[in-house]
C-alpha cells in the first residue's frame, strides 16, 4: 500500500559563491592591450580570478587569433588548452594562450549556441589545435570548419552520440 | 632503365599494434613505408579511454583525486598536485608550508622515477637490455619511499585539498637522504654505459629532430621542448607553490633530436635531486593540511593551472558552479599534445627510428586518452 507523501518543502540553500575577478596590474594593462589591438574585432573583455578573459564572436576568430600571434606587441604563440564546455544552453570554445616570449597569458572564449556548435577552426593558426579539435568534435559535437581531418580520436569507431555533452548519462553504456 | 628503374615498389601499410612492446601503452602507429623509409604515420589513441572528464563531473573534490593518479600513471604526484592547487587557487586556500615541501619533494622524487623509467625504457627500445635494471632498482628505492609515506608504490591518493592527507614518516628525512647518493650514481653509470655509446649515438643523433619554432606551435612541451633549445619550464616561467625557493638549473639542448631529449631527461634527474637536497634542509615542522571543510565547495568561477610534469606542462581548466562537483574538468595531458608532433619528427625516418622516436617522446597512455 503506497501512501502519497507530500513533497519535501524546498530548502533554502544559500546562493553559491562567486570567486571574484582580481586582476593584478600586469593583468590590467594586458587586458587594456588586447583591448586595444583587437579593437575592431569588438571584444568582450572580462576577467577569472587572475586571469584576462576575452569573448569574441566566432565569425572574428581566425582573424583575430591571427593577429594574436602575429602582432609583435602579443605574440601568443603557444595555445596551451582548447577545451569545450557545455552549459547547457550554450558551448563555449576556450583558447588558453600563452605567449613565451613576454611573458603573458589569457584566455579566450567563443561563444556556441547550443543547437548550431559550428566554429572555424584555428589549425591553420596554431597547428597544435589539430587533435584537441578533434576530441571536441568526438566528445560533444562541436564543428570545427576548416579541420582537415575531424576523424573521432579518443571513442570507438560505431559510437553514437556525444558523451561529453551534459544530456549524455553518466552510467549509460552501448551494447558492442 | 636503370636496376633501380625497373624495380617496382609499393607502398608498404605496417601496422605498430596497440599491443606492442615498444609502443609504451597501448598506442597504435599505422605507418606506410617505401622500403625503410617512412612515407607516412598515422597515430591511433584512445585504447585506454576511460571517461575521466566526464567522470570528474559526478564526484566530489575529494574522490577525483585517484581518478587523476591514474592518468600519468608513472607521475602520480604531479597529476594530484594540479588538481589540489586548481581546487585551492578557485578557494583562495593557503596551503601551510610543510606540505608545501614534502608535495615538492615528492613530486620531485616522482619526477626522478619518471626519468628513470624514460632511461631505462628507451635505453631498451634502442637495444640495450641492462639499463632498464638498473632503472627499475633505483625506481624501487623511490617507490619503498613512497609506500612508506602514502601507504602505496604508484596510486598514492596522498594529496588533499589544502595539503596533503598525513604526515610523512618519522625516517623520511633520513631514507631519502640516503636514497638520493645512489640514485646520483646511477644517472653517472647511465652517462658511462649509454648517453655517450657510440651506438646508442648512431641510434638517436640526428633522427627525429624538431625546431624550437616548430615545437611551440604544436605544443610539443617538456624535456622535449627543452631538447629543441626553448627555455620554457614552468617551475621558472610560471613558478608555482615554492619553487621560487630553489636553486636549480634547467637543461637546454641544441639539436632537438631523440638524443638531445634523453641527454635533457638525464641532466634533469640530477636537478631534480638538487631540489630535493635543498627541500629537505628547508623543511620545518608545522601543519600539513589547511583548514577546510570536508566537502570542498569551490565558488563559481574557473581557473586554469598548469605545472611541470615530468612529460611536460600538465594543465587542469576547472570550472566551478559553486557545488560539491566540478562542472567541468577540462585535462591537458602533455603526452597527447606531444603526439602530435610524432607525424613531423618522423619525416624522413626509416623504420627502425620510428621506435626511438616515439620511445623519446616519452609518453604515457593513460594521460593520452584520459
Amino acid at each position: 500500500m503506497t501512501q502519497e507523501r507530500p513533497a519535501p518543502a524546498a530548502r533554502a540553500h544559500p546562493a553559491p559563491a562567486e570567486a571574484q575577478a582580481a586582476l593584478t596590474e600586469k593583468g590590467k594593462a594586458l587586458s587594456a592591450l588586447l583591448h586595444e589591438a583587437l579593437a575592431e574585432f569588438k571584444p568582450a573583455m572580462s576577467a577569472a580570478l587572475d586571469e584576462v578573459v576575452l569573448t569574441v564572436d566566432r565569425a572574428n576568430l581566425v582573424k583575430a587569433a591571427t593577429k594574436l600571434r602575429d602582432d609583435p606587441r602579443l605574440a601568443f604563440d603557444y595555445l596551451m588548452c582548447l577545451s569545450v564546455v557545455d552549459y547547457e544552453d550554450r558551448f563555449e570554445v576556450v583558447y588558453h594562450l600563452r605567449s613565451l616570449a613576454k611573458p603573458a597569458r589569457f584566455t579566450l572564449k567563443v561563444s556556441l549556441p547550443y543547437d548550431d556548435p559550428i566554429v572555424p577552426s584555428v589549425m591553420g593558426v596554431w597547428p597544435g589545435a589539430d587533435w584537441y579539435e578533434r576530441e571536441g568534435h568526438d566528445l560533444f559535437g562541436v564543428n570545427f570548419e576548416g579541420h582537415p581531418n575531424l576523424a573521432p580520436l579518443l571513442l570507438y569507431e560505431g559510437f553514437e552520440g556525444y558523451p561529453g555533452r551534459k544530456s549524455y548519462p553518466i552510467n549509460d553504456y552501448q551494447e558492442w | 632503365m636503370t636496376v633501380e628503374q625497373q624495380l617496382d615498389s609499393l607502398e608498404l601499410m605496417v601496422n605498430v599494434g596497440p599491443q606492442h612492446p615498444a609502443t609504451h601503452g597501448v598506442f597504435r602507429m599505422v605507418l606506410w613505408i617505401d622500403g625503410e623509409r617512412i612515407v607516412d604515420v598515422e597515430p591511433h589513441i584512445g585504447y585506454l579511454h576511460r571517461g575521466t572528464e566526464k567522470i570528474c563531473e559526478n564526484e566530489q573534490y575529494s574522490q577525483i583525486i585517484t581518478l587523476f593518479d591514474r592518468l600519468d600513471y608513472i607521475a602520480n604526484f604531479n597529476n594530484e598536485w594540479v588538481v589540489c592547487m586548481a581546487a585551492e587557487k578557485l578557494m583562495s586556500t593557503e596551503v601551510p608550508d610543510r606540505a608545501q615541501y614534502i608535495r615538492t619533494i615528492l613530486c620531485e622524487l616522482n619526477r626522478i622515477a619518471s626519468h628513470l623509467l624514460f632511461y631505462g625504457t628507451f635505453a631498451l627500445d634502442a637495444g640495450a637490455m641492462s639499463p632498464v635494471m638498473y632503472a627499475f632498482r633505483e625506481r624501487e628505492r623511490i617507490q619503498q619511499i613512497f609506500e612508506a609515506t602514502s601507504g602505496a608504490r604508484l596510486m598514492h591518493n596522498y594529496f588533499r585539498i589544502g595539503g596533503v592527507k598525513e604526515d610523512v614518516p618519522a625516517d623520511f628525512v633520513q631514507r631519502i637522504t640516503a636514497a638520493l647518493d645512489p640514485i646520483k650514481a646511477t644517472i653517472e653509470e647511465a652517462d658511462r654505459l649509454v648517453t655517450f655509446n657510440e651506438v646508442f649515438l648512431a641510434r638517436s643523433r640526428d633522427v627525429g629532430t624538431i625546431d624550437g619554432k616548430t615545437a611551440v606551435a604544436l605544443g610539443f612541451t617538456g624535456p622535449n621542448m627543452r631538447a629543441s633549445g626553448v627555455d620554457f619550464d614552468v617551475r621558472r616561467a610560471a613558478p608555482y607553490a615554492i619553487y621560487d625557493r630553489f636553486d636549480f638549473n634547467v637543461p637546454l639542448g641544441d639539436r632537438g633530436d631523440c638524443w638531445d631529449r634523453f641527454w635533457v631527461r638525464i641532466r634533469e634527474m640530477e636537478e631534480s635531486v638538487k631540489i630535493v637536497e635543498q627541500a629537505l634542509k628547508q623543511m620545518q615542522e608545522g601543519p600539513i593540511m589547511a583548514p577546510t571543510r570536508r566537502i570542498s565547495r569551490p565558488p563559481k568561477g574557473e581557473v586554469y593551472v598548469h605545472a611541470e610534469n615530468p612529460r611536460g606542462d600538465f594543465g587542469v581548466y576547472l570550472v566551478s558552479n559553486g557545488g560539491d562537483r566540478p562542472y567541468r574538468l577540462k585535462i591537458r595531458p602533455p603526452s597527447f599534445c606531444n603526439l602530435m608532433s610524432l607525424k613531423h619528427m618522423m619525416r624522413d625516418a626509416y623504420v627502425a627510428d620510428a621506435i626511438m622516436i616515439l620511445g623519446s617522446i616519452d609518453i604515457v597512455l593513460g594521460e593520452v586518452d584520459r
